[in-house]
């Protein structure tokens, strides 16, 4: 029973894409491994599971909204990212704490 | 679109663009880019997407008729890695602004290409041993160029593709050769598949550069990095040897060992026949578009079901369960 | 009879079956990313089987391996319930069944890993994992069907009609399994409640309604099965059984 092959598929916007980034082992960080299709979260993290991470060797998956993502753009590379050595209070080093205190 | 002189801005960025390829960077989806480079890279990248998923119906066609446990989820395993592949490349051609949609929408109505060699029919479980070890040797020979390919998306999902590609071959050549060392009525089901599968495999490389229309952005852009010939002559040199080692016999008269250049020398394509393939007049290209078209129309009620479901969900204020 | 030998045909012929079946859909599934996960599922069924029936064979003790039992048995030698041969039919009925198939499993591998039997436990343990994955999918997806469209629906529910009479075969414990109940683990035999849970709760999530109990269909655990088996199990041996003793 073929649905008829003239109508308009909706699955693009039923169908959002997702990013998915996985965690290779226990403390390492989470990194972008592709896209996949889903209609909601629960298939966006069971699809992630089955492409990026069916054989093993990830701990940890994260699934988000294509859409969600916000992203610097190319043009903007050189002061957004320049690590600014002549201000060194944004490194954590500068920063003195009592001992046996935690910091996070 | 070709503009015979750009406008000051666009040609200041053309040139740019130039440059960051010849130092070898890689460009990324945002990134300025020729419209000319985008267009080619869909055509290029949605191709090989089209053929991954094709590619599958000729190996699933000896699904349910594996000899072995093993084999039958060896080889499942296989055709799901194809389907992920493709799906990887549409992934990354969907950062170039086409939606999945559109692009199978092109295979579906006959508009774009997708690789000759799936047109051709699996007749044997031997043809099996032969995709694996002609076919994506073949494949492997593309696609570890294309792993260094400028376009980051593409380059990404290639290295993905080579780590799981190799696995395959090996397969493949493994079938090949427990069934050459076997029965006689093994070793001629795999001889047999040889002279079946061998100089449509040579035709995958596509025509000589010279007839190839496409060739020269490609390799200008660094998404190409060899030639068609240069990629075809380097899987012949490897492979004369892995068929040697079988005592299989390649159906190829004229083929011999050239000691000046150090490379197989062999006979002449059919590109008469290729012509025949790549235009719809395979063995096999309705089966293959109407078994894909059968899928895409008879699942369309269930992707619906989802979207619908989704919507409901969010509506109630309620994200289906994680 | 050998109790555990039997009772190990059963467990691998319902996967084999189950994963041949559903690996009839690869390359035709209604979405790739469906493609690869109801493969993924075909596979680790098919795994569980391989295990299953080569234990099977080292507990016969007659030298026959997951292969000879796969491939060199007949219809009325076979020990999986009429279920999983069924043709799949569209996504809805390939879904409903083998959500139906899940949740039983994953009931009936947590009790097996206590099996006394310590690499049936071990098969069991593994294969536990694996079909508490196949359930969350197949579930998710009864779900989507029952309450998703008004097309899936009716499907889902046509579905859950017509393959009802054949879920009494999996829940129905016979004198194997009260024996494999005493012998192997514990509670193998006693799952309907629990299964009929889990089922009524899905089903009523799905807005579906769930179908009286009526007659059910049995005899495939004592090899009378329907007339789909031996079509499935030509397709499935014809290549070993036309060239016996050779190696692939």
């Amino acid at each position: 029973m073929a649905a008829a092959a003239n109508e308009p598929d909706h699955a693009s916007d039923q169908w959002p894409l997702w990013e998915v980034f996985t965690q290779a082992k226990d403390g390492a960080p989470h990194e972008h491994a592709g896209s996949v299709h889903a209609p909601d979260p629960e298939l966006a993290l069971q699809n992630a599971r089955d492409v990026y991470a069916r054989r093993g060797q990830v701990v940890s998956l994260w699934v988000v909204p294509s859409s969600a993502i916000i992203a610097s753009s190319p043009g903007e590379q050189g002061p957004f990212f320049d690590p600014a050595d002549d201000k060194p209070y944004r490194h954590p080093q500068f920063y003195r704490t009592p001992r046996g205190v935690r910091v996070y | 679109m070709s503009a015979p002189s750009l406008p000051p801005e666009d040609a200041a960025h053309a040139a740019a663009f130039d440059a960051r390829i010849d130092a070898g960077e890689t460009i990324e989806p945002k990134d300025w880019m020729p419209e000319r480079y985008r267009h080619q890279l869909v055509r290029m990248m949605s191709q090989h997407a089209h053929s991954e998923i094709v590619g599958m119906l000729p190996e699933g066609n000896w699904i349910t008729r594996a000899p072995s446990l093993r084999r039958k989820m060896c080889l499942l395993a296989k055709v799901q890695d194809e389907a992920g592949h493709g799906l990887y490349i549409y992934c990354a051609t969907e950062t170039l602004g086409v939606g999945r949609e559109e692009l199978i929408d092109q295979l579906l109505s006959g508009k774009a290409k997708y690789s000759s060699i799936f047109n051709y029919p699996t007749l044997t479980w031997a043809d099996i041993g032969i995709i694996g070890w002609f076919v994506d040797g073949a494949a492997i020979v593309n696609q570890t160029v294309l792993a260094k390919a400028s376009y980051g998306p593409y380059a990404r999902a290639m290295v993905r593709i080579c780590k799981e590609e190799n696995f395959h071959k090996r397969q493949g050549y493994e079938i090949v050769a427990t069934l050459a060392a076997g029965t006689p009525a093994q070793r001629a089901m795999v001889q047999d598949a040889v002279n079946r599968w061998w100089w449509p495999t040579l035709m995958m490389f596509g025509p000589s550069d010279a007839n190839s229309p496409n060739s020269g952005d490609l390799l200008r852009w660094r998404v190409k990095r060899f030639s068609n010939d240069e990629l075809r002559q380097r899987f012949v040199d490897l492979t004369v040897a892995q068929a040697q080692a079988v005592s299989l016999t390649l159906p190829d008269p004229k083929l011999r060992y050239d000691a000046e250049t150090g490379h197989w020398a062999y006979g002449d394509i059919d590109w008469a026949e290729f012509k025949r393939v790549i235009n719809g007049n395979g063995p096999c290209n309705r089966e293959r578009l109407a078994a894909r078209r059968a899928a895409h129309d008879q699942g369309a009620w269930v992707r619906d079901a989802a979207g619908a479901y989704a919507e409901k969900q969010r509506r109630r204020g309620t994200a289906p369960a994680a | 009879m050998d109790v555990l030998f039997e009772y190990l045909l059963r467990l691998g012929d319902d996967r084999l079956v189950l994963g041949h079946r559903l690996s009839e859909w690869c390359g035709h599934g209604p979405v790739l990313e469906e493609d690869i996960a109801l493969a993924n599922v075909a596979l680790d069924l098919i795994g569980q089987a391989s295990r299953f029936l080569g234990l099977a064979g080292r507990v016969e003790g007659k030298g026959r391996d997951e292969d000879a039992l796969a491939y060199f048995r007949d219809v009325i030698d076979y020990r999986n319930v009429k279920l999983v041969e069924l043709p799949n039919g569209d996504f809805g009925r390939t879904i409903v069944r083998q959500f139906l198939f899940d949740a039983w499993s994953v009931l009936l591998l947590e009790r097996l890993q206590q099996a006394t039997h310590a690499e049936l436990a071990g098969i069991a343990a593994k294969a536990c994992k694996e079909a508490r994955y196949h359930v969350r999918h197949s579930g998710e997806w009864v779900l989507r069907l029952g309450d998703g469209t008004e097309e899936s629906h009716r499907r889902a529910q046509t579905a859950l009609d017509e393959l009802w009479p054949y879920t009494g075969e999996m829940l129905a414990a016979d004198e194997v399994d009260r024996a494999a109940a005493g012998a192997v683990a514990p509670g193998v035999a006693a799952l309907e409640p629990a299964w009929r849970e889990v089922v009524s709760d899905v089903v009523r999530r799905a807005t579906l309604t769930l179908p009286a109990d009526g007659f059910m269909h049995s005899g495939g655990r004592q090899g009378r099965h329907t007339e789909h088996l031996g079509h499935l199990l030509d397709e499935m041996q014809i290549l070993a059984r036309s060239h016996p003793g050779a190696t692939w």
